[in-house]
């Protein structure tokens, strides 16, 4: 029965047909799981391009999604997760495409949810869709310490953009061509969900976030341990604080 | 002494900010700068401390001393730092050669593979 279930293709949305549309698919070290996020993107909508960018993996991670037919950006030596993914933005900048989602290359971001984000993408609601694990019921689990840090920066950065956001380290997201755009010229470094929520409000694009489940990790092990977290929160506090100080740029064109 | 020393620290935090707020600094390397600036703020304008440090190290005669030895410590601290980040960078710049080469080469090839494809 379950067999079953699994053959029978999902209904694509049609709106999605007049977008040219691409998945971004960061990943280090995701020999194990590349394959199965790379055949869950297309499960859920077959007309998806796929860029996975290998942020200098010592395994078999660009070989693998190669051999599934995804676009590989090998970079020569590992940039972090703020240069891995802008990567794949100007990848989608560059070849013109005008709806982009980040599909984290761990697995952690479940395909199937892909539908929730995308929605107020397509709505022309928002220029950014953000999956929250915690805006609605779903639960996440997570450690304590590492959800009290999301928590409290989530509460600092709702007051900056005065929206509420509860989920800012959240890599789960849809974009248009001007949410495209904008990360593809400037995106923050290391640590990069959170200032990039705040510079999305200074730019005046429209962020909304939906919330969604997320996965344990399959394999591997996520790359923020305990003190690295505290260095990471001083280091995001401070460009968070300093970047209020900078001067917006202004949208190019009027968006009403 | 103190005053003098207070506005100095001041100064250097003030231009760290300007730096990364104009983007010529990044946050990871400013934060060091920041703790320097900081604690040399913090020992100018608060006496005890500097006292308390001074008698711990032993510097009887003339407390202030300290703060030109935590200086010292903290800028020694930095380019430390600065000696690891080079060596990374280096280390970058070659894998970026490497890889230029490699892919001029391969772009040659195929060059000359076309062209001759399209003239037989």
């Amino acid at each position: 029965m379950a067999e079953l279930l699994e053959a029978v293709p999902q209904a694509v949305d049609e709106r999605l047909a007049t977008w040219r549309r691409i998945a971004i698919v960061p990943a280090l070290n995701e020999e194990g799981c590349i394959a199965g996020v790379i055949d869950e993107i297309r499960q859920f909508d077959p007309g998806f391009e796929i860029v996975v960018v290998d942020d200098g993996s010592a395994d078999r991670t660009a070989e693998i999604a190669r051999a599934r037919g995804a676009h590989v950006l090998r970079l020569p030596f590992n940039l972090g997760i703020g240069g891995a993914v802008q990567t794949g933005f100007r990848y989608a900048y560059e070849h013109g495409f005008d709806l982009a989602v980040r599909v984290d290359g761990d697995g952690q971001h479940d395909p199937q949810e892909l539908r929730a984000i995308l929605e107020p993408v397509l709505q022309a609601e928002a220029d950014i869709a953000v999956g929250s694990r915690f805006a609605g019921s779903a639960g996440y689990r997570s450690s304590r310490s590492r959800r009290v840090g999301i928590r409290l920066l989530a509460w600092i950065v709702s007051g900056l953009v005065r929206q509420r956001v509860t989920d800012t380290t959240s890599g789960f997201q849809a974009l248009n061509r001007h949410g495209i755009e904008l990360f593809a010229a400037d995106y923050p470094h290391d640590y990069p969900e959170v200032e990039a929520t705040v510079m999305v409000f200074k730019h005046r694009l429209r962020l909304i976030e939906v919330p969604v489940r997320m996965r344990e990790r399959v394999t591997g092990r996520s790359s923020i341990t305990a003190l690295r977290s505290i260095y990471y929160m001083v280091k995001v506090l401070l460009a968070i604080f300093v970047g209020l100080f900078r001067r917006a740029a202004v949208p190019k064109e009027d968006r009403t | 002494m103190s005053i003098v020393a207070g506005i100095a620290s001041l100064l250097l935090l003030a231009v760290i900010f300007e730096l990364i707020r104009s983007r010529r600094l990044r946050e990871r390397y400013a934060l060091l700068w920041l703790l320097t600036g900081v604690v040399l703020l913090a020992l100018s304008l608060w006496r005890g401390g500097l006292n308390t440090i001074a008698g711990w190290a032993g510097v009887t005669g003339y407390p202030p001393a300290v703060l030109f030895a935590v200086g010292s410590l903290f800028i020694l601290a930095v380019l430390l730092h600065y000696s690891t980040v080079i060596s990374k960078l280096s280390d970058q710049n070659t894998i970026l050669a490497q890889r230029l080469a490699l892919l001029e080469q391969e772009l040659r090839e195929e060059t000359v593979r076309r062209t001759r494809a399209s003239s037989s």
